[in-house]
């Protein structure tokens, strides 16, 4: 504990570096901003900006794209409540009861509301990974190439198991992220694989950040284009100094509320497949059945608002607690962080907490002061915000093209990767209409490198026979849960037939 | 096109490609190499076919209409929504064949200059305020900051003066 402590103050004054904290603030302002635009969020701002990054040190970058990641999950609420669209799909469950009181001319108990919320499920979920992140690393040095392979088949399973999307399309997801993985040279024979058309811009392989910028900003440019079609209305909003500390004074009565969702989207989180979404509506719906007043939710119940605030910004802690110490991530966002970071040169997992304890510290102490700037600035500059919401889509969608583009270029430079990001773009988003979940695909790219050399040392540790991955006590015990995810839904489909037959009967 | 139609045109294409990855990875070796474990082919050859399994289940669902896409008879994509789109795509694919041949930087201002003012009908004012801000943005965080060169094509001389200006 004490020794927790000790790195803790140091993970402070790391993060309170000049660059360090100057990176913070303007992640946290970049974040909130991409947070209340509609159709941006968290994992849009991070792909689109992670080329960027390489103008500064690692543990700067990592704050950065980190302060984005956290000011996005509370910028998300200012659109859903201002607009009534959502900013993110994490925010969508604040639109329940942040519209209603946006149109009762409560937009600013409703801003409030959802800001110190944020600030209590950030702080909450940022204490329980600091709490619960060296222990686990320490635990997961132990883990060799089968232990590593099972925990991604445990990844990936969350997402059949665990995810909503038809499963035979969030399988195809997973597979078709990995097999792009493998194109280029293979590392362990030294032989190029999947060179189509003999191009040469295949030899370096496809490039996480081509796929992630192609489908999280090319193609949720064009999902947005054909959602909104370029028009939004704003609701006013008028903040005063004095009405902001009334409603914080007003929030005390749903601190109870607000931290129970901070812990349940902390765990949440912590799954691939679920995250900061599905820990919003969870919050929400949990919240409403067990309130006195039930009926009031979706008609402008402030606490329809905390819930889901509070667990989908402690939801994005949670997700990070598996990156860094097992090295899998625990959402998309965290998945392009994570291959953000072997481009620095750090490989995550357990080795980062005894390699690189200034950056993990940096990270962790980082957490700390991005909420409160978050909430600061959030506050703050409330109106500023709204404004920028008015902002015509199409002055807008070019700027973030634009970004795509030179962005897209930056990590290899080359033509034949813009190409490809824009095929990416257009196929993602046709693939995104036809419900296809295109996240799975953006995790199994990064992780695809990572997954392959553990699945063949393995193999060669063993001989070639695959029952390794089950003698071994750890890798056993985490394959047969993947199993078990797997055939959850098939479970699922079996009953509901069974009871679909006797209904008929 | 229906949504109903959409949805087999994809599944076949996605099959197809799922077929290209295998045939590409068994040109090398897909079984055990002795002393060195699974061939470089296995891994992609196997996760391939994982690929064209799932596309077949959907292919098949297609036919039982098992699938809430197999049974939408909706427009895929909204003939509105399709024009925007389509302009959006045809003038971003018109930007990359722009930077290879007249370079990114003027490109980009081909390309900002029919979005904003030409989709978007802002007024003459705006367009080229924006579009220069993202220029020169772009430029000087990419090619001064980061020290990397974004494509020039045959613009590539005019940017000596200032080349000779900053490095």
């Amino acid at each position: 504990m004490e020794d927790i402590i000790g790195h803790l103050l140091g993970g402070f004054a790391e993060a309170l570096h000049p660059i360090n904290l100057f990176m913070l603030i303007v992640g946290c302002a970049l974040g909130l901003l991409i947070g209340a635009l509609p159709g941006l969020g968290s994992v849009n701002g991070v792909a689109i900006l992670l080329p960027l990054t390489f103008l500064v040190p690692p543990n700067a970058a990592i704050i950065f794209l980190a302060a984005i990641y956290y000011g996005a999950m509370y910028g998300g609420a200012i659109s859903s409540i201002t607009l009534g669209i959502p900013g993110a799909s994490t925010a969508v469950a604040t639109v329940f009861d942040g519209r209603p009181l946006a149109t009762q001319g409560k937009a600013d108990t409703a801003l409030v509301t959802a800001a110190t919320a944020s600030f209590i499920g950030g702080t909450l979920s940022v204490i329980l990974f600091t709490l619960f992140a060296p222990p686990l690393a320490k635990f997961a040095l132990r883990f060799g190439p089968p232990e590593e392979f099972a925990l991604m088949m445990l990844a990936f399973a969350t997402f059949v198991g665990l995810g909503s999307d038809d499963i035979p399309k969030t399988i195809f997801s997973i597979l078709i992220g990995l097999v792009l993985a493998t194109i280029g040279l293979d590392i362990i024979s030294g032989r190029p694989r999947l060179i189509f058309f003999e191009l040469p811009g295949f030899m370096h392989g496809i490039n996480f950040l081509v796929l992630a910028i192609g489908i999280y900003g090319i193609g949720e440019m064009l999902w947005t284009l054909e959602q909104t079609g370029g028009n939004v209305v704003v609701h006013k909003v008028k903040t005063t100094l004095a009405s902001v500390w009334q409603n914080m004074l007003g929030f005390r009565k749903f601190f109870g509320i607000t931290s129970l969702s901070g812990l349940l989207g902390y765990f949440v989180g912590m799954l691939p497949a679920a995250g900061a979404t599905p820990a919003s509506l969870m919050a929400y719906g949990l919240t409403k059945t067990f309130a006195k007043d039930s009926d009031s939710f979706g008609k402008g119940n402030p606490a329809g608002v905390a819930a889901p605030e509070s667990a989908n910004n402690a939801a994005s802690t949670g997700s990070m607690l598996p990156m860094i110490t097992l090295g899998i991530p625990g959402s998309p966002t965290t998945a392009i962080l994570l291959g953000g970071m072997i481009i620095w040169g750090l490989r995550p997992g357990p080795l980062l907490f005894t390699e690189h304890p200034d950056f993990v510290w940096g990270l962790i102490g980082s957490l700390y002061i991005a909420n409160i700037f978050s909430l600061i600035i959030n506050l703050a500059f409330i109106p500023l915000f709204v404004r920028v919401l008015t902002m015509p889509f199409t002055i807008l969608a070019p700027v973030i093209f634009t970004l795509c583009i030179v962005g897209g270029y930056a990590p290899t430079q080359t033509m034949h990767d813009l190409w490809l990001m824009l095929i990416f773009g257009v196929v993602g988003y046709l693939l995104r209409k036809l419900d296809y979940p295109v996240a799975p695909a953006v995790l199994a790219i990064v992780l695809g490198p990572i997954a392959e050399p553990a699945m063949r040392q393995s193999l060669l540790l063993s001989q070639g026979d695959p029952t390794i991955f089950f003698s071994r006590p750890i890798s056993g015990l985490i394959m047969v849960v993947a199993i078990v995810l797997i055939l959850l839904p098939l479970v699922k489909l079996f009953r509901g037939r069974s009871k679909r037959s006797e209904a008929t009967a | 096109m229906t949504v109903r139609t959409a949805e087999i045109v994809m599944a076949v294409l996605m099959a197809a490609l799922s077929i290209a990855f295998m045939v590409k990875a068994a040109e090398l070796n897909i079984g055990w190499v002795k002393d060195r474990g699974p061939g470089a082919g296995a891994w992609p050859f196997w996760l391939a076919s994982g690929m064209l399994i799932c596309c077949l289940f959907t292919i098949v669902r297609w036919f039982t209409r098992a699938t809430p896409e197999s049974r939408s008879t909706d427009v895929f994509i909204p003939s509105t929504a399709l024009t925007m789109i389509g302009l959006t795509v045809l003038a971003l694919a018109l930007l990359l064949i722009l930077t290879q041949w007249v370079g990114i930087y003027f490109g980009l201002m081909a390309f900002l200059i029919f979005y904003i003012r030409f989709m978007g009908g802002h007024g003459w004012l705006m367009t080229l305020a924006i579009t220069l801000a993202t220029v020169v943005i772009v430029f000087c965080l990419f090619e001064w900051a980061l020290t990397i060169s974004l494509p020039k094509g045959i613009s590539e001389p005019l940017f000596y003066p200032i080349y000779d200006l900053i490095y």
